[in-house]
């Protein structure tokens, strides 16, 4: 273990000094992956060589090992220097991560090695579940494959913010002066944009590299003049490091409940987010029972206050009944806890694929419980980001499934909370670690409060005094509901009010439900993404259906641009009372009208999801009516002709009696 | 932020004791491998606070290869069985001792194979332990830097690096068969975990820490005049009598420490001046060498760290 001038010498004069400096020191965890033969292990064993950080016997092994396998016609094969297992060296391949440990002045590393090989994609999984900080490798000659996308989400999954895409072996492609290819560079840069466009937003920043050669490693490379960005070790040692702790949500699972004679009671874990002091009150999940944290305990004396990842005891005031696998919380700022869960599932074993109804162990935090997957909602391409059903998921598979659980879970959805969002599944019978998982906020998941199960469990069914039958003769209607969708200035919602004022002439009921009407009152909690939108027209379809309870005609616009969620708002009102009316204009219609200024705003690049734009709007294939607008016609004459159309389908439906 | 920040030894600190506790309740039979060094010292206090006020609820074991150094005993039934008051097990293979097995005419590889691998997975048979604690660092060795934290065993004490468990996050897979009623009568062994709370300590890390904690320690690590000859340039220290001279070596005094102990005639020793903590990490840091190179196990061929793991050595 070496260090640069300066430290040295510090080292030689002051050695406390140093050593109060070290301990100051941030810490980085990283990763690198990618796919086989990118060059991974050459890469940490290139930035451990060239940071002087292996000492001269380890050097001198790993030269007779690469003498005698031959890897590199005789020279030093730098992968040897990580590549620790014997038939990892006799293949040239890595099996298993290794994790290794290095400093510079600026910072200390825990560097995770993992394999590129698919077969051993748990391997990478293990590896970069700690991490801060991914290095993606991409092999220049071949550039980005499905290894390295399987990759890329694996870690966008894992909550990874900070993303280096290493264009490696760029020695191999060099132009006409010899340099580095700049064309090939900004080809793969390119690619991978236009992949990661699909993940969450993260941090990316591309280096061309040789891990062969040393290129833009440590050292600066001089076959790169047209890149001014930092070398690999530059950017490692300044990446601000946002960390991914959670100060807010207090979490306390208990770990062991420490009994050593009748006058001390105290309960044992980690801080898993948030803070704790004396004098806190909390509650015990999932029984509610609340008390007064009297102490907090450790070896070194009691502490005013414990943050994560202390690890420490409490005592409490009250002698409540809690145990291993409770979770200790601020009353009020509680996390989810439901025997139903969603969550995203990357499968790990090789003997058996995940398959809905099976029984596996699942493990959280120190709560472990019995329980099943109910429903593979749906398995993700890796190679696409596509979703589609799938009845298993086999070996590397990567998937949103739907849980239910013996004993309650209390949760955080991962992307707020890794300490209490993760789980692992252990098969029954194999003891095998079969999947790794990431808990969802129920209105993330795929279905969102869609599917869930309601919370309170004893719900009473209201009892009827008036029937439809009745309700029918008094309105001259039956309850209907007509969902208007399209995009942003197409006209929906225009329609709809035209046709509640029709309704209205002619002495029946009917209730408009407008999407960007209920944003401002019963949804003025969420925007406008994927699961924001489903949820907003979950709402709106739970109150149509209660319009349609007492007998109304439901006239609902909304942009609802998911085929899947417009299924789901069918199924929820119910199929026989309801309808989608499409009204279809184009989107360069709709653009010219835009009488919200929506499109104007995307234009400044002010708004973003904005459907037909940057988020699909899935056109209906399954439309009961369409109401083509551009034919139908424009102005205040369309509107009528298409309230017409509207009124004629109610009737051959039913919905206007008398 | 900065407020809620823990130093990097905290932070270590805390996952290790995270990782003595899942142990604990969730095993039925844990036992900590004690073998008198400085790792073990760090993993002992480690596990004293992470059940303070309660004393760790699992005993201690050392393996005896009866080839420890002098300073080793001493410092073993003083501190760690009187002073601290643990309860310490010890076990010796009676059989390597009847046949006389012993590092100097045996050479390392079968003494530590015989007294150390095989007396350490007849403790365990012996005992029922179904979880180790022990002090290695993934810092250590290339093939201890592939390893688990929760290390999965066989029912011979195998490690299988082909065919480790997913690890993820600080969730550690606990579940293993354990040889129930008629099995364990009838011979058949249970499954096991080697648990690794130092794993992601480094040399560095681990002075640090007994620096800041004042951790006691055997007084070897620190410099001092002792008898030794020289073996191939390494100091080798003449503790007692069964070290055979050679025909006209003579011992003389030098300054030495050792940076690891094993069994003695084992371990070679430093010339070194540092005899207090600041300076032994001085030297450490500036050092050349690996922390194994004074041990000639690691030596004896090109992956044999990971065959005497394959074989029960932890
Ligand atoms: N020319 C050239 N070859 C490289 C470079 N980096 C790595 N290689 C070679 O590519 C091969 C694979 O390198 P590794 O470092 O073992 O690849 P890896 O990504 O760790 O492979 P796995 O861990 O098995 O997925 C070796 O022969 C390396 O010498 C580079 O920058 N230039
Ligand atoms: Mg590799």
């Amino acid at each position: 273990m070496r260090a640069d001038q300066a430290e040295r010498e510090l080292i030689s004069r002051d050695i406390e000094e140093y050593l109060a400096r070290h301990e100051r020191k941030d810490l980085l965890r990283f990763l690198t992956c990618g796919s086989v033969d990118d060059g991974k292990s050459t890469l940490i064993g290139r930035l451990l060589h060239d940071t002087h950080m292996v000492h001269e016997d380890t050097l001198a092994a790993a030269t007779r090992d690469s003498k005698a396998l031959g890897t590199q016609a005789g020279e030093l094969d730098l992968a040897f220097l990580v590549d620790g297992l014997k038939s990892e060296r006799e293949q040239g391949i890595t099996i298993d991560v290794a994790f290794r440990y290095f400093t510079t002045a600026a910072r200390k590393f825990i560097i995770a090695d993992t394999p590129g090989h698919e077969q051993f994609t748990r391997n990478m999984a293990t590896g970069a579940s700690n991490c801060d900080l991914a290095i993606l490798l991409v092999d220049a000659r071949h550039g980005i494959s499905v290894q390295t996308r399987r990759h890329a989400f694996i870690t966008s999954l894992l909550g990874i913010g900070e993303i280096v895409l290493a264009v490696n072996k760029l020695d191999l492609i060099t132009d006409s002066s010899g340099a580095f290819s700049q064309d090939r560079f900004n080809e793969i840069v390119r690619a991978f944009e236009e992949f990661s466009t699909r993940l969450p937003a993260r941090n990316i920043r591309a280096i061309p590299m040789s891990a062969l050669k040393g290129d833009n490693v440590v050292e600066r490379s001089a076959q790169t003049p047209w890149y001014s960005g930092p070398t690999l070790l530059e950017h490692l040692e300044t990446v601000p490091l946002g960390g991914h702790r959670n100060h807010v949500d207090f979490r306390f699972p208990v770990q062991w409940v420490n009994r050593p004679n009748l006058d001390f009671r105290g309960f044992a874990g980690t801080v898993a987010s948030g803070c704790v002091k004396p004098g806190d009150r909390v509650m015990v999940l999932p029984s509610r029972r609340t008390t007064t944290v009297k102490q907090v305990v450790t070896f070194d004396g009691d502490l005013n206050e414990a943050h994560p990842p202390l690890s420490v005891t409490l005592t409490l005031a009250d002698e409540v009944d809690c145990s291993r696998g409770d979770t200790l919380v601020h009353p009020g700022n509680e996390p989810h806890v439901s025997q139903d869960v969603s969550a995203m599932v990357v499968w790990m074993d090789d003997a058996a694929p995940l398959v809905p109804g099976k029984e596996y162990i699942l493990k959280h935090g120190p709560h472990k419980t019995p329980a099943s997957v109910v429903r593979i909602a749906h398995r993700v391409d890796v190679n696409t980001l596509d979703r589609s059903p799938a009845p298993a998921l086999a070996l590397n598979d990567i998937g949103e499934v739907a849980i239910r659980t013996s004993r309650p879970l209390v949760y955080d959805a991962y992307t707020r909370n890794r300490g209490t969002g993760a789980f692992i599944l252990v098969d029954r019978l194999t003891n095998m670690t079969a999947g790794a998982g990431m808990l969802l906020d129920p209105s993330e998941a795929d279905g969102g409060n869609w599917t869930s199960a309601p919370r309170a469990t004893h719900l009473a069914p209201s009892a009827q005094v008036i029937t439809p039958d009745e309700r029918a003769k008094r309105l001259g209607q039956k309850p209907f509901t007509l969902l208007f969708t399209g995009l942003s200035g197409s006209g929906k919602s225009e329609v709809a009010r035209a046709v509640e004022r029709r309704l209205f002439d002619l002495g029946r009921f009917g209730a408009v439900i407008d999407g960007s009407a209920l944003r401002s009152g019963m949804s003025r909690d969420l925007g406008f993404t994927k699961h924001e939108r489903s949820e907003n027209l979950r709402r709106g379809m739970e109150l149509a259906r209660a319009m349609n309870e007492v007998g109304l005609i439901v006239l609902a616009s909304f942009t609802a641009p998911d085929a899947s969620v417009r299924a789901r708002a069918r199924e929820l009102v119910g199929g026989d009372r309801f309808a989608l009316v499409h009204v279809s204009t184009p989107l360069d219609a709709c653009r010219r009208r835009d009488p919200s200024g929506l499109y104007a705003a995307a234009a400044r690049g002010s708004v973003k999801d904005v459907p037909g734009l940057d988020l699909d709007y899935e056109t209906p294939t399954d439309a009961d009516l369409a109401l083509p607008m551009q034919e139908i016609g424009a102005g205040e004459a369309g509107v009528r002709a298409a309230v017409e159309r509207v009124m004629a389908f109610l009737e051959t439906r039913g919905a206007l009696v008398r | 932020m900065d407020r809620a920040r823990l130093s990097h030894l905290r932070e270590l600190e805390a996952e290790s004791i995270h990782i003595f506790r899942e142990v604990a309740a969730s095993f039925e039979k844990p036992v900590l491998l004690y073998s008198i060094g400085k790792d073990s010292a760090v993993l002992l206090q480690l596990a004293m606070k992470a059940f303070y006020p309660a004393k760790p609820p699992f005993p201690l074991l050392h393996v005896d290869t009866t080839w420890k150094f002098r300073d080793m005993y001493r410092f073993r039934d003083e501190y760690v069985a009187k002073e601290l008051g643990l309860e310490l097990l010890i076990h010796i293979n009676q059989e390597g001792l009847a046949a006389g097995v012993n590092p100097i005419t045996h050479g390392s590889r079968k003494h530590t194979d015989i007294m150390k691998t095989q007396g350490l997975r007849q403790a365990l048979d012996k005992h029922g332990f179904d979880a180790a604690f022990g002090g290695a660092r993934r810092d250590e060795e290339k093939s201890r830097a592939k390893e688990r934290i929760f290390s999965f065993r066989d029912g011979q004490h195998r490690w299988d690096p082909r065919n480790q468990r997913p690890e993820l996050w600080n969730i550690y897979n606990t579940e293993i068969h354990r040889a129930a009623g008629i099995n364990r009568a009838a011979g058949t062994r249970g499954e096991s975990i080697r648990v690794f709370p130092l794993s992601n300590w480094t040399e560095l890390d681990v002075w640090q820490y007994i620096m800041l904690e004042k951790i006691p320690m055997v007084p070897l690590y620190f410099a001092a005049m002792r008898p030794v000859v020289y073996r191939g340039g390494v100091p080798i220290m003449v503790d007692d009598h069964r070290l055979p001279l050679e025909p006209g070596e003579t011992p003389q005094m030098k300054m030495i420490r050792f940076r690891t102990l094993g069994c003695y005639p084992l371990s070679g020793a430093i010339e070194s001046n540092a005899t207090t903590l600041p300076e032994i990490i001085r030297e450490m840091l500036e050092t050349k060498l690996s922390e194994r190179q004074g041990r000639v196990i690691d030596h004896d061929g090109a992956g044999s760290m990971e065959e005497k793991k394959k074989e029960g050595y932890f």
